[in-house]
This record gives structure tokens, C-alpha cells and sequence, in this order.
């Protein structure tokens, strides 16, 4: 028993879960201490406001039925968003770009959608390859010219917005800069979703980003690319020595990261649930919280799909806070806190793996157990190996 | 005409500074990517100053504006310093996470800050609109050239960082620990110290340009706004200008151009002819510097260790 319960916390799986929560928790306490300083009475209702978000609707399942189905509908594009990163991250790459692919994908999808009047699938299509495109700029540049991915994918995030916004101004509303409403053909089927959560705009976009998570999970996990990807981000020159191609790798994959983003904005503006407002001066959001969820997620894609709800959760549940007290904001806090804390994963890893290992190295000094029947070397020298794939 | 060139020396003095922050943190071995988050807390820092203390006489206003936006700039920069240097986490990340952390940690206080005087004013703005005349000197009649303070600050610091980069020997072993940690290290160099350093002084700087950003120009600001890119725009001058204080002066005198003609070229006949829409002037910094990037980067003066945490036990 003992012996399962070490081997349990040795696991990779449950360390990312422990991390991820220690974040989530932290996070909180420090949001909990700066509504304590704004205002102290009513800090704990500020807090459980938050947390609960619609769930306070009790009285009328409906309701909550609606309300949930409104996350889920905003969830599936934060989904993509995570997917993207996770996606890059394995291979070495941070594709701090996504958040112009979701630009592109978003401007491109609206616009084929209104101008040309395209049916819903080929504007997800145009979505797809424009994030594609975006996510190949960086890939070639990375690849063929030794540009950092980060600082090209920081300038192409900035280029994509000013594009996007030239682009829209076409088809947007007679004197307000905000874009037209998405035709009929142009919005992605529901096939009775709407009727079965109660709320207009959902649609199946929702199962398909779910689908296409667990596509994610397959192709990294159990096929001879997905190896190839990861062994190129553990070591470049190892994988090129070992015969793969690294350069075609690193775009192939960026690409992917970028589709996956593109098609995630597709999935949220051809619901017609939100506008895009054609003078916005900053890069949607939706970007940086995928780098949220997808660490947060463990960099795990069914990790994903809980922490891209979550943070979606909480980011909704800043509209529930006392108002006259506290900002909604306090929400975006929260989820920046957790990011930033995101970063230290690696370090907690690293701390729970000295306690085991010092825990496990007292018991065999005082000789309280029998030794483990000869593979316990064995194991552990498998486990550290498989620590450093994730 | 007038205009134009005003814009442009203001913009540009924001994007000197913020750059060569993020040059002293890289050149240390540190990426930067929260200078944005930096400069919203600096201007947020300076822009409760001027909130809180409205009476102040002119010359300690611009001291006491500047000090406190440093100092904002610098604790907001521990951040990243305590989370990078000490813990070796994922720079990206924390830089990312810095970015969202300030504009969200910004609206909460300043909307907490507005409400406390009047709770039907919920609003993420502040005005300081006598306060900023603090800092402009007028040449001429009105409508003509406002001389800021600020850009004198700007060509000091600038001259003071060429000195401290290039002439002191904190200059040069900061300069060491970005290329070859491990090499400054054999000689006797703290790296730990020197990263911190350099962290600290991209902090400061980072915090002053936030409020020569957000005074210079406007006399009121909207802290959900962040600070419009203006962060990242520092980056792309940093990268244009070969991280050398010099050649970033000149990249920030270009770009803050652009910049200048997006925000004023209603004003001025020939450029509106022109009927280019204002996002092309504020896209081109960018492409400008990708492609620059595109054309240099395999000989690129980058520092060589930047980005990657600093470990005693590798070669």
C-alpha cells in the first residue's frame, strides 16, 4: 500500500496535477488578500461571488443551464488557444503568436463570411489556413533564419490585429465600428445543441474542440510524428543526427499550432455570439489565456479542456462580484497570478521529487522496511527519464 | 509641422527609455517581455502621484513623478528577477503572465482608488490634467512647440547608459554574464548579482517610460487600456537598434516617427492626401523590424546566454 502510494507521487501525472492545484490555490489566497485590503467586510462574499459565478441561480436549473452552456461556448476557443501552445511546446517551441493567428483566423473567418458569403464550413476552412499561414511565417523564419520565435511571433501579433482591423472596416455596421452580423449560412450548425443547453449560440463547436483535443492527445502520444515532434524538442541535433527532419518539424508543427488557433477563433465569431470591434488597439486576450490554460493544464491536452473551463470559470465569475464594492477585474487578476505561478511548475516538480527521494533515503538508512524486490533502482531511473518529457 | 516633430521626440523618448531597459536586462542575460506590464505599473505609480498630490510646485512634481515611477518600475521588476534569476522558471511565461498581471492589478487599483472618493465612479481612468503643465515648457506662442522635460531626462539617461554599458566595469561584466555566464563566473563575477542588476535597471527604466507615456501625451489615462503595445513596440527597437544604446536611439527616433504620423496625420495636408488609414504607420514599426530581423538574425549581436537560466554546474 505504502509502495503505491510512493510510486503514486513519483508519477508524472499526479505531480502536475498537485502543481497546477498548489497554483490555483495561491492564486486565490493573493486575490482573497487584495479584496481583504480594498474593502475587509466583504471580502469573503467577493470571493465565494466569484468562485460560484452563475451557480448561485440555484433556484432556476435553467438558468444555469444557460449560463454554463455560455462558458462552454467561450471555453472552446480558449480550448484551441491552450491546444496551440501545448502543441508548439512540445517540440521547444513557446508560440507566443498565437494570439495573431487567433487574430487572423478570427478576421479572415468574419470576413469570408459577410463579403463572400461563404457556407460555414469552408469559412472555418479560411480560418484554419489563415492561422496556418501565420504560424508557417514564424516556422520559415524560426527555421531558415534563426529568428526567435517569441520576438517574430510579438511583432506578427501586433502586424495581424492593425491587418485585421484595415480588413474589417469593410464589413462593418453603417457608423459603428463593430462588424455586421453573421449571415445564416455563414454560422456554424447547432444540430439541436441550442435547444439541449438552452442557449442560442451554442453550437457544435463545442464537441469539436473537444474532439479535436483528444485528436491532439492521440497524434503526440501514440504515432510515429507525434515521437518525432517530441524527440526534436528534447534535443535538436539529437533528432537530426537520428535522421529526422528538424526544420521541416519546426514548421510543420508551428503551422499546426497556428491552424489550431485560427480555426478556435472561427469556432467562437461564426456562433455570432460576439462583434469585433474594428478600433480595438490591443491583441485579443484569448491568445494569452491559452498560454494560462495550457500550463495550467499541465501541458496535458484533457488537462487543457479542465483548465480552459476553469479559467474561463473564473474569468466569467469576475461579473458576479459585488460591483459597487469591487472591480470586475479582480478575475483577471486572479487568472494572471496563476499564469505567473505557472512558471515556477518545473521548480515545485523539482522540490516534491527532492522529498521523495530524501524521504525514501531515510527509510532505507533506518531499515524500517524490507527493501523492494530489486527493481526499485530500476524504476526510479525510468521515472526521472520520463520526468523530463513533460 | 510642429505637431509632427513634438510627437515624434515625445514617442521617441518613451521608446528610448523602455528599449534600453529591456537592453540592460538582455545584456545581463534576462529576456524582458514584461516591460508593457513594467511601464503600466511605472505610470500607474506616477500617475497616483500626481492624483494624490496635486499641489506640489513644478520642479518637485517632475522630481517626485519621476523617482516614484522608477520605484514602481523596479519592484514590479522583482517579479521577474526573483522568479527568473533565483528559481530559473520559464522567462516567457512569467513575462507574459507580468503583462496580464498589471493592466488587471492596475484597473482593480485605480478603480478601487476612484470609487473610495466617489462610490458612483467606477472608472479605470485618472485625470491629472493641471498636474502634467508641470512638465511642458511652452517655445513660442500657443499652438506652437511644447518642450517636455521629460525629453531632456531621456538624452541623460541615454548618455548615462552608453557610459555605464560601455566604460564601467559593472558595464562590462553585466555584458559578460549575458554572453558566457559560466566564463564571468570563473573570474570572480556573481552572476546572480549581476542578473538581479540588470532585471532591476530594465525595472526603472521601464517604470519611467509608463509615465513619460501616459503624461506626455494625454492628460488623463484609462488603465484597462494597458499601455497600447508601447512595450512590445520597445522590444522591436531594442532588436532594430543591435541592443547598443546609440544605434537604439536612432531606431527609437524612426519608429516613434511612425508612430507620430498615425496619431497626427489629420493634421498635416500632404500626409492626409495620402488617405493611407492610421493602422498602416502603426504596423510598419513591426514589419520594419521583422524584416530587419528576417535579414540579420544569423549574425545578430543577440547576448549569447540570453534566456537561459544560469546554472553553476553546466559548461
Amino acid at each position: 500500500m505504502k509502495n503505491k502510494l510512493r510510486s503514486m507521487a513519483k508519477s508524472n501525472a499526479f505531480q502536475s496535477i498537485v502543481a497546477s492545484l498548489l497554483c490555483i490555490i495561491v492564486g486565490l489566497v493573493i486575490g482573497f488578500i487584495v479584496l481583504l485590503i480594498i474593502k475587509p467586510d466583504g471580502a469573503w462574499k467577493g470571493i465565494t461571488d466569484l468562485l460560484k459565478g452563475y451557480f448561485k441561480y440555484t433556484s432556476n436549473p435553467n438558468k444555469i443551464l444557460e449560463y454554463f452552456s455560455q462558458t462552454l461556448i467561450k471555453a472552446a476557443p480558449l480550448i484551441m488557444c491552450s491546444l496551440s501552445i501545448l502543441f508548439c511546446y512540445k517540440v521547444g517551441l513557446f508560440n507566443i503568436g498565437v494570439a495573431g493567428q487567433y487574430c487572423v483566423g478570427m478576421g479572415l473567418s468574419i470576413y469570408a463570411a459577410i463579403a463572400w458569403k461563404l457556407p460555414w464550413w469552408l469559412c472555418m476552412l479560411v480560418a484554419l489556413i489563415a492561422g496556418g499561414v501565420m504560424g508557417t511565417i514564424v516556422g520559415v523564419l524560426k527555421a531558415y533564419r534563426n529568428v526567435n520565435e517569441v520576438i517574430s511571433g510579438i511583432m506578427l501579433n501586433w502586424i495581424s490585429l492593425y491587418l485585421i482591423n484595415i480588413l474589417l472596416k469593410m464589413v462593418q455596421k453603417l457608423n459603428i465600428s463593430e462588424t455586421r452580423d453573421i449571415p445564416k449560412a455563414g454560422r456554424i450548425p447547432a444540430l439541436g445543441l441550442d435547444k439541449l443547453m438552452g442557449n442560442r449560440y451554442a453550437s457544435i463547436a463545442i464537441p469539436l474542440a473537444i474532439i479535436i483535443a483528444v485528436a491532439v492527445y492521440i497524434i503526440l502520444d501514440r504515432t510515429k510524428f507525434g515521437y518525432e515532434l517530441k524527440a526534436t524538442g528534447f534535443n535538436k541535433n539529437a533528432a537530426k543526427y537520428a535522421g529526422m527532419a528538424e526544420k521541416r518539424n519546426i514548421i510543420i508543427t508551428i503551422a499546426i499550432g497556428g491552424a489550431l488557433a485560427g480555426l478556435g477563433a472561427a469556432m467562437l465569431y461564426l456562433t455570432n455570439f460576439q462583434h469585433w470591434e474594428t478600433d480595438t488597439s490591443s491583441v485579443p486576450s484569448m491568445g494569452f489565456n491559452g498560454i494560462a490554460a495550457a500550463f495550467l493544464g499541465g501541458l496535458n491536452p484533457i488537462g487543457c479542456l479542465l483548465s480552459s473551463f476553469f479559467i474561463q470559470h473564473i474569468t466569467e465569475g469576475g461579473a458576479y462580484v459585488d460591483k459597487m464594492t469591487y472591480s470586475s477585474e479582480i478575475s483577471d487578476l486572479i487568472s494572471s497570478i496563476i499564469i505567473y505561478l505557472c512558471g515556477f511548475v518545473l521548480f515545485i516538480k523539482y522540490m516534491m521529487n527532492k522529498k521523495i527521494a530524501r524521504s525514501e533515503e531515510k527509510r532505507a538508512a533506518s531499515g524500517h522496511e524490507e527493501p523492494l524486490p530489486g527493481t526499485d533502482a530500476a524504476v526510479i531511473v525510468k521515472e526521472s527519464a520520463k520526468g523530463g518529457d513533460e | 509641422m510642429l505637431l509632427l516633430l513634438q510627437y515624434t521626440l515625445l514617442y521617441s523618448s518613451v521608446l528610448i527609455l523602455v528599449a534600453l531597459g529591456g537592453c540592460f536586462s538582455e545584456h545581463s542575460g534576462v529576456i524582458n517581455l514584461g516591460l508593457e506590464g513594467t511601464m503600466v505599473m511605472g505610470a500607474l505609480g506616477g500617475a497616483l502621484t500626481m492624483h494624490f498630490m496635486p499641489n506640489l510646485p513644478p520642479f518637485l512634481m517632475i522630481v517626485m513623478v519621476i523617482l516614484i515611477s522608477m520605484t514602481v518600475g523596479l519592484i514590479y521588476s522583482l517579479l521577474l528577477a526573483v522568479a527568473s534569476v533565483s528559481f530559473k522558471a520559464d522567462q516567457t511565461i512569467v513575462g507574459t503572465a507580468m503583462n496580464m498581471l498589471a493592466v488587471a492589478a492596475a484597473t482593480v487599483i485605480v478603480k478601487a482608488v476612484n470609487s473610495s472618493f466617489n462610490p458612483n465612479n467606477p472608472s479605470a481612468e485618472l485625470k491629472y490634467h493641471e498636474q502634467r503643465t508641470a512638465f511642458i515648457v511652452r517655445i513660442g506662442k500657443s499652438g506652437g512647440f511644447e518642450f517636455n522635460w521629460f525629453m531632456l531626462v531621456t538624452v541623460i539617461i541615454l548618455v548615462a547608459a552608453y557610459v555605464l554599458l560601455y566604460k564601467t566595469k559593472f558595464g562590462l561584466r553585466l555584458m559578460a554574464c549575458g554572453e558566457h555566464p559560466q566564463a564571468a563566473a570563473s573570474v570572480g563575477i556573481n552572476v546572480f548579482k549581476m542578473r538581479y542588476a540588470g532585471v532591476m535597471i530594465s525595472g526603472l527604466l521601464g517604470g519611467l517610460g509608463g509615465i513619460v507615456y501616459i503624461a506626455s501625451a494625454d492628460s488623463m489615462w484609462k488603465f484597462s487600456n494597458g499601455v497600447l503595445g508601447f512595450g512590445f513596440l520597445a522590444l522591436a527597437v531594442m532588436i532594430f537598434g543591435q541592443w547598443k544604446p546609440q544605434r537604439i536611439a536612432l531606431a527609437a527616433l524612426v519608429f516613434g516617427f511612425f508612430r507620430a504620423l498615425s496619431s497626427v496625420n489629420v493634421g498635416i495636408d500632404f500626409i492626409k492626401a495620402l488617405n493611407i488609414p492610421d493602422s498602416v504607420y502603426k504596423m510598419l514599426p513591426y514589419i520594419i523590424s521583422l524584416v530587419v530581423l528576417a535579414l540579420t538574425s544569423k549574425k545578430s549581436r543577440a547576448p549569447k546566454a540570453e534566456g537561459i537560466p544560469y546554472d553553476k554546474g553546466m559548461r
